[in-house]
């Protein structure tokens, strides 16, 4: 066991643990908060399987981003702690369907010898990174960020409509 | 050496049950969104390790698009969150019964 996968393994456990903890939250902001703690042990993830540049990304955009997004609007609509207890007939079948997954995935995983194999340790410099969807996904890029654009207008259009509707 | 591949393929598959979960069993509207992003980061968790596994970098020009889509998808669905939550008042999602006889 080398140093590496004892450092796979301890941020899979703060995953994992942080991410069970944000879905059984009932106070949306515990949640909020507990999730972000999840997305930067996925940015330092990331950094192990050598993405360094996407590790940046997922820190900035997922973590400060997304998350503070999210923050934001619990704060301002005011969303208090939803349920007064949990609803076991909402949770029972979400659960049992996971599990069934869960199992499948994991039968299918370890049959396969392919991917029984060690990673080895690699790492793509953020300018080898951009060079290389530069030269093979410049159209794709684009599309994101027209995507991106489609995106700001149609939150745009929501948030205009009800202010005009607060106006009348 | 860090891990077989099958371990961060279950990482992943972990985590994407836990999001499922969430968005499923939950009646708050942030919650099913909340659940949404956790499955959208263990897709891309898949992806970078498979860029990995097979030395190329294409994995992880593909988690730059599931960013980009998961963006884009968080802020409009928080503005339908917030047009309904105005035009209701509430968040959860049983309450949504306009078209209810």
């Amino acid at each position: 066991m080398t140093l590496y996968s004892i450092i796979f393994y301890v941020l899979a456990t703060v995953i994992l643990v942080a991410t069970l903890l944000a879905i059984t939250r009932r106070n949306t902001v515990h949640a909020v908060v507990y999730l972000i703690l999840s997305f930067l042990g996925t940015a330092l993830l990331f950094y192990l399987l050598g993405a360094p540049f996407l590790a940046v990304l997922e820190a900035i955009i997922y973590a400060g981003g997304i998350m503070v997004l999210f923050l934001f609007i619990v704060m301002m609509i005011g969303t208090g702690p939803s349920a007064k207890r949990v609803n076991l007939s909402q949770w029972l079948p979400a659960v049992i369907l996971g599990m069934i997954s869960l199992f499948t995935a994991a039968i299918l995983l370890f049959s396969v010898p392919l991917t029984q194999e060690p990673l080895i340790a690699a790492s793509a410099a953020p300018i080898e990174f951009g060079r290389f969807l530069f030269e093979n996904y410049w159209f794709p890029v684009e599309i994101t960020s027209f995507l991106l654009l489609i995106a700001l207008v149609g939150t745009l259009y929501l948030g205009r409509q009800e202010t005009k509707e607060e106006k009348k | 050496m860090i891990v077989p591949y099958s371990h961060l393929l279950l990482l992943a598959v972990l985590l994407f049950v836990l999001g499922a979960v969430c968005s499923v069993s939950h009646r708050n509207l942030v919650m099913i969104l909340i659940g949404v992003e956790i499955m959208l980061n263990a897709a891309g968790l898949a992806f970078i390790g498979a860029s990995l596994h097979w030395q190329k970098l294409e994995g992880q020009a593909f988690f730059l698009f599931i960013l980009a889509v998961a963006a884009s998808e968080v802020a409009v669905g928080l503005a339908l969150l917030v047009y309904s939550q105005r035009r209701t008042h509430s968040v959860d999602s049983n309450d949504y019964s306009l078209l209810k006889g």
